[in-house]
């Protein structure tokens, strides 16, 4: 009954989304206030609805409702509550499902935020949304239907991948999904300002916070798949530039160069066409990406060619959309004047360089990531792409990226003084050149060190250069502190949110730097009592336990003791895991940081005669990668609550002016 | 290998997860590491740029499937005979084709791919440099004319200066 209830609600849902897709559009083609303003009951009509979906289904999965075949493929009586709930979206229907009431979220979100939009820009946006929504429904309820029963139920589940048993993948889908589904809000006001011929800094200004949302929950969720497969993987591994990180990794480079052509936009009403671009590009490579891991194509051609219902549908909805938008595109692009001109040598020229360095990025990412289909379709004969040829091509193209970064925001707008923005990053200079002599100087004769230098260098020429940019800012140094200061309490929060952010990029690539330059590693077999070095570490294997017994899997567990100078550090208990079903291993690594790196300790198996395979790392400035992408996330955020986005904070002040005036 | 192991479901789960394939696994195990670190060393770097052919995208020196145990222990063998590093890559290349490497070659059937980034930040360059050129010829440094208001807009302006007025 619940399950049927879903599958209900979901057509009911479709049925909304065709009247929301196409109603309000003839509405804002005629003028016709009435129709316009269906868009928005409809959107919370279909967002209802498809929560009602989402939610029987998430009642299946917390009841164990073994009659439904989604739940028997996917769970298990034994799965600790939290697993059974992420195993809603840790499937392909329900991580379809999952999509959809993303979407329905955000449409929601702007049919209740957005009353000050222009009625016919709103009306036109929601619709195009709904017309997403109808496409990815009718996916689900003609391909990948979560709510089919079966009959006879059985009497338990095939439960959930260990691998995925694990919090930080539980919440990894659903962060990755906010961002890819929220590049959508960008896409559909893209689409109804082409449809409107028109696109100026209201128009910027109205998208951006969605684009900031998208942005700060993609990155949250690259960042957690990246944390789970250092902990989980082994050895310590946190990016391996595998077909699906890239297929996430590309609309988060396009959505970041959209984050910077739109601040053009808004400030200098230029770079219209192109922001327009990048918008449908980005949401492009998101259903791109969905494409690509939904289809089996990665796999191999061949499995996407043996079972190809699903591949060929999203294939299709990829072709519709992005050939659609970028036929509209082609049509009105040329209407899209911009206002502002400016020189080669401005803060616009450098968001400029920063759009073309990002989207070649996007570009590379691509090329790398579908040759091999390619190739293998075109019988050039099979070809792997791998880390060494991302990294080879992707360097390049990141050092430009970031000395620009140093000196963009100095530039003025319109014509900036290069000479000038250069003279006041004399300490960003000096700072990065001491610190690529001090690596030189303490790292020196190891493999590494050359370009190692180079990496911790670039780190603090932004890092420095952001906060040369802050004390500009502030005039900090030219007049008295006080005043200085309380500029900096003054600061709009996108000034934050820009420092914040340019900062903690300069933390994640101190922390690549260091933990693909200096990691350490040591593989032995070691018998309880044997004692090992690592990195300053005296490691000793003190015993192992058998059979302890967890939820759903039986594990064996080592427990190390990890010395410095004899001083005791930690007490480390790595697992390695049994589980029961589907029956399968896992290793479970002890990870003991300092913010300065982690040592990392993992247990293997018996060798026969009272050893162990013991594997032994010391990950050098990894959490660094981590902690700069939650202060980039923070950042955005941070960005998120300027005063220019709170919608009505003016409208309000203005009354309440207007108010104190009359009193 | 790895994906005959999981169940369809599992692996659809696994690839929208966005993640490698990779099993949680111990790789090199101690007994295949050799007893010289210099060859050993060169045996990590050469292993880490060539795949594991059963496997998704993982080099052998990561991943746990038997064939790249076979592979890590061929290497080492390669090398303990006094191949040099191109010497060895080059034995398994005859073996198993280019796409034992991670690192493609150089050559006809990789030209698009190795050229492309090059291309791809020319055309961009390109493209910022004409729009740059033709908006400094078309207008001097003057503003462009400013968009004029759409009647809606102008409504609303009227009435905001009503409303400005009425105090």
């Amino acid at each position: 009954m619940i399950a049927e209830t879903g599958q209900f609600a979901l057509i009911l849902a479709l049925l909304v989304a065709l009247v929301q897709g196409t109603i309000p559009m003839i509405g804002a083609a005629r003028g016709d206030r009435a129709w316009m303003d269906l868009a928005r009951p409809a959107a919370f009509a279909q967002f209802a609805l498809v929560a009602l979906a989402f939610a029987a289904l998430t009642t299946c999965y917390v009841t164990s409702d073994f009659s439904v075949l989604n739940v028997v493929q996917n769970s298990h009586t034994d799965k600790p509550m939290i697993y059974k709930i992420s195993g809603v979206w840790g499937n392909h229907e329900g991580s379809m499902l999952l999509w959809v009431f993303i979407l329905a979220i955000y449409g929601m979100a702007v049919a209740a935020a957005g009353g000050n939009l222009p009625p016919a820009l709103r009306a036109r946006a929601l619709a195009v949304q709904a017309l997403i929504a109808v496409g990815f429904i009718l996916f689900i309820l003609t391909t990948s239907n979560p709510f089919t029963r079966i009959d006879p139920a059985p009497f338990n589940g095939n439960g959930l991948n260990p691998l995925l048993q694990d919090p930080g993948l539980a919440f990894h889908p659903p962060f990755l999904y906010l961002g890819y589904v929220g590049f959508s809000m960008a896409f559909s006001f893209a689409i109804a300002a082409l449809i409107e011929g028109r696109v100026d800094a209201a128009w910027a200004r109205w998208v951006r916070p969605w684009t900031l949302v998208a942005w700060c929950s993609l990155t949250l969720g690259i960042g957690l798949g990246s944390w789970w497969a250092y902990y989980t993987l082994g050895w310590g591994g946190w990016w391996y530039w595998d077909p699906v990180e890239n297929a996430s990794f590309m609309p988060w480079l396009a959505g970041t160069a959209l984050l910077h052509s739109s601040i053009v936009v808004e400030k200098r009403d230029t770079l219209k066409a192109w922001s327009i671009l990048l918008a449908i590009v980005a949401f492009s490579l998101s259903l791109l990406g969905t494409f690509l891991v939904r289809s089996g194509v990665l796999t191999s051609v061949h499995s996407f060619a043996s079972d190809p219902a699903r591949g060929v549908f999203v294939l299709g909805l990829l072709v519709l959309v992005t050939g659609g938008s970028l036929t509209l595109f082609a049509f009105r692009a040329n209407q899209l004047k911009g206002g502002g001109l400016f020189a080669p040598l401005s803060r616009e020229g450098s968001l400029l360089l920063n759009n073309v360095l990002m989207s070649t990025a996007a570009g590379t990412v691509l090329l790398g990531t579908l040759y091999p289909l390619f190739a293998d379709a075109l019988n050039l004969g099979k070809v792997s792409v791998g880390p060494p040829f991302f990294n080879a091509v992707f360097l390049p193209l990141m050092v430009p990226m970031v000395v620009t970064m140093g000196i963009g925001p100095l530039l003025q707008w319109k014509r900036g003084d290069l000479a000038g923005a250069l003279g006041r990053l004399k300490l960003a200079f000096i700072a990065a050149l001491l610190v690529a002599v001090g690596t030189w100087l303490v790292a020196g004769g190891s493999s590494g060190p050359l370009w190692a230098a180079g990496g911790l260098a670039i780190a603090a020429w932004l890092f420095v250069g952001t906060l040369v940019e802050l004390a500009a800012r502030i005039r900090l140094g030219r007049g008295p502190l006080g005043d200085a200061l309380e500029r900096l309490g003054q600061l709009p929060r996108s000034a934050w949110g820009m420092t914040i952010t340019h900062a903690s990029l300069a933390m994640v690539i101190v922390g690549i730097t260091g933990s693909t330059a200096w990691k350490s590693e040591h593989i032995q077999v070691m018998r309880p009592g044997e004692t090992v070095n690592v990195a300053g570490y005296e490691v000793t294997l003190q015993g192992t336990e058998d059979n302890i017994r967890g939820p759903n899997y039986s594990a064996l567990r080592a427990t190390f003791i990890a010395r410095k100078g004899g001083d005791l550090v930690a007490v480390m208990k790595p697992e390695k895991r049994m589980y029961t079903q589907p029956p399968r291993p896992t290793t479970d690594a002890a990870i003991h940081t300092n913010l300065l790196g982690d040592l990392y300790v993992v247990i293997g198996d018996p060798d026969g005669s009272g050893g162990f395979v013991t594997r032994l790392y010391y990950n050098p400035l990894v959490p660094w990668i981590f902690m700069g992408a939650v202060f980039m996330v923070i950042g955005g955020l941070v960005s998120l609550t300027d005063r220019r986005y709170r919608v009505g904070a003016p409208l309000r002040t203005a009354r309440a002016a207007a108010a104190a005036a009359r009193g | 290998m790895i994906s005959r192991r999981l169940t369809t479901a599992s692996f659809w789960f696994l690839a929208v997860l966005l993640l490698s394939l990779s099993w949680p696994v111990l790789a090199v195990q101690p007994d295949e590491i050799l007893k010289d670190p210099v060859l050993e060393g060169r045996a990590r770097v050469l292993s880490k740029e060539l795949r594991c052919l059963v496997c998704q995208n993982q080099s052998i020196d990561d991943s746990d499937a038997d064939l790249a145990r076979d592979l890590r222990v061929l290497l080492r063998q390669r090398l303990k005979a006094g191949d040099s590093d191109q010497q060895a890559r080059q034995y398994l290349v005859d073996r198993y084709g280019d796409y034992v490497l991670l690192n493609p070659p150089f050559k006809g059937g990789t030209i698009v791919l190795w050229v492309g980034p090059a291309v791809l930040l020319g055309l961009a360059l390109l493209a910022a440099f004409l729009f740059l050129r033709r908006r400094a010829a078309g207008q001097t440094m003057v503003e462009a004319a400013a968009q004029p208001l759409s009647e809606q807009e102008q409504r609303r302006l009227d009435a905001l200066l009503k409303d400005d007025k009425t105090p």
